[in-house]
C-alpha cells in the first residue's frame, strides 16, 4: 500500500520534472542558434523600441528570427544579414549606429565635449594662478604691516 | 556679467533640444526605402487564391498600398478614411494583409467594407518585413515607375492624406 502510494508519487514528481524542462531551441542545430542570440542582441526590436531582437518576444521579432535562422542556414554571413536588416528598417535596427556624417555628432559628440571641459578648465586654472601671483609688497608696506601686526599682538598679550 | 550668460546660455540650449526632442515621435522611425523602388513580390490575391499580383501590375499608375490586418485595431480606425477615399477614386488601393487568417480578413472587409481594388495575402510576413512593416497599419505611396515616395507609418488620417500624401499624388499623377 505504502510502496504503491510512493511509486505514484515518485511518477507524479517525474511527471513535473518533465514539464517544467526549457523548451528545445528552435533550430536543431546549437551553433547556429548561438551565433542568432549572438547577432540579435546586437539588433532592435522595432515594435519594442527598448529591447533587442533576442530579448522581445513581440510578434515581428519572432518573424525576424526566423528570417536570420533561414538567411544563417542558407550561409549568409553576419554582414550580409545586417544589411538586409537595415535595406528594410534603416540604421534604427543597429544598436551600434554606424559612422556617418549624420551620425557624426553622436559619436564625435562626447568628445567634443570632453575637450571643451579641459578648455575651461585650464583656462580657470589660469585665472586663479593670476590671482594667488598678487604683486610683492615693497619695502614701505612690509614695513607697515609689520608694526601692524605687532602692534596687534602687543596690545593682545597682556 | 559673463557668471550668468554662460549658464543662462547653457540652460536656454538645453531647453531647445529637449523641446524639439520631446515633439519628436519616436514610433515614427524614417524608413530608407522612400525614393527607391518598392520591393518585387508576387502574392496570392485574397478573394481569387488562384490568381496571383505584384508590383508590376500597377506599372504606370500612382497607387496606394495599404498593410492591414483584422487583428489590427489602429486599421478599424483607419478604415472609414480609406472607404471615403475609395469613393473619390483619387487613387486605387492595394491591401496588403498582412499575417492574418484570409477567412478572418473576408469576413472583415464584408462586415465593414472593403475599400481596396484588391488585397494580397502575406499570411507569413515576409513581404512585410520586405517593406520594412513594423506597426500596422503603414501606407506607401508608390509612383508609376513603381518606386515608393511616401510612407505613413499607423493610421492614414485625413490631415496626412490633406498635407502630404494627396500633394505629392498630384503631382506624381501631373
Amino acid at each position: 500500500m505504502i510502496r504503491t502510494a510512493l511509486l505514484s508519487l515518485l511518477i507524479a514528481l517525474a511527471g513535473a520534472g518533465a514539464l517544467a524542462r526549457e523548451a528545445p531551441p528552435a533550430a536543431d542545430d546549437p551553433a547556429l542558434e548561438a551565433r542568432l542570440q549572438k547577432l540579435s542582441t546586437e539588433l532592435r526590436c522595432l515594435v519594442c523600441q527598448n529591447e533587442t531582437l533576442a530579448d522581445s518576444r513581440a510578434d515581428l521579432a519572432n518573424d525576424l528570427r526566423r528570417e536570420i535562422r533561414d538567411m544563417m542556414k542558407a550561409g549568409k554571413s553576419d554582414r550580409e544579414i545586417t544589411e538586409f536588416l537595415v535595406a528594410r528598417y534603416g540604421d534604427f535596427v543597429l544598436y551600434r549606429p554606424p559612422v556617418k556624417s549624420a551620425t557624426l555628432p553622436l559619436w564625435g559628440g562626447p568628445f567634443a565635449l570632453l575637450a571643451l571641459g579641459v578648455v575651461v578648465w585650464f583656462v580657470l586654472l589660469k585665472r586663479r594662478a593670476r590671482r594667488v601671483a598678487e604683486p610683492a609688497l615693497t619695502a614701505e608696506e612690509q614695513r607697515l604691516a609689520s608694526d601692524l601686526l605687532d602692534s596687534d599682538t602687543a596690545r593682545k598679550t597682556p | 556679467m559673463t557668471r550668468f550668460a554662460i549658464p543662462l546660455a547653457v540652460f536656454a540650449v538645453l531647453v531647445g533640444f529637449l523641446f524639439v526632442g520631446l515633439r519628436l515621435n519616436p514610433r515614427e522611425v524614417p524608413s530608407p526605402l522612400v525614393d527607391k523602388p518598392a520591393p518585387a513580390f508576387q502574392l496570392t490575391q485574397l478573394h481569387a487564391p488562384e490568381q496571383r499580383f505584384g508590383v508590376a501590375d500597377m506599372k504606370g499608375k500612382v497607387w496606394l498600398l495599404n498593410v492591414w490586418a483584422s487583428w489590427c485595431v489602429s486599421c478599424r480606425e483607419e478604415h472609414p478614411f480609406l472607404m471615403e477615399l475609395a469613393k473619390q477614386g483619387s487613387v486605387p488601393i492595394v491591401g496588403l494583409n498582412y499575417k492574418d487568417k484570409p477567412q478572418d480578413a473576408m469576413q472583415w472587409l464584408t462586415r465593414f467594407g472593403n475599400p481596396y481594388q484588391l488585397s494580397v495575402v502575406d499570411a507569413e510576413g515576409r513581404t512585410g518585413i520586405d517593406f520594412g512593416v513594423y506597426g500596422v497599419p503603414e501606407t506607401f505611396l508608390i509612383d508609376r515607375d513603381g518606386v515608393i515616395r511616401f510612407k505613413q507609418i499607423g493610421p492614414l488620417t485625413r490631415e496626412a492624406w490633406q498635407q502630404t500624401v494627396l500633394p505629392l499624388v498630384k503631382k506624381l499623377s501631373a
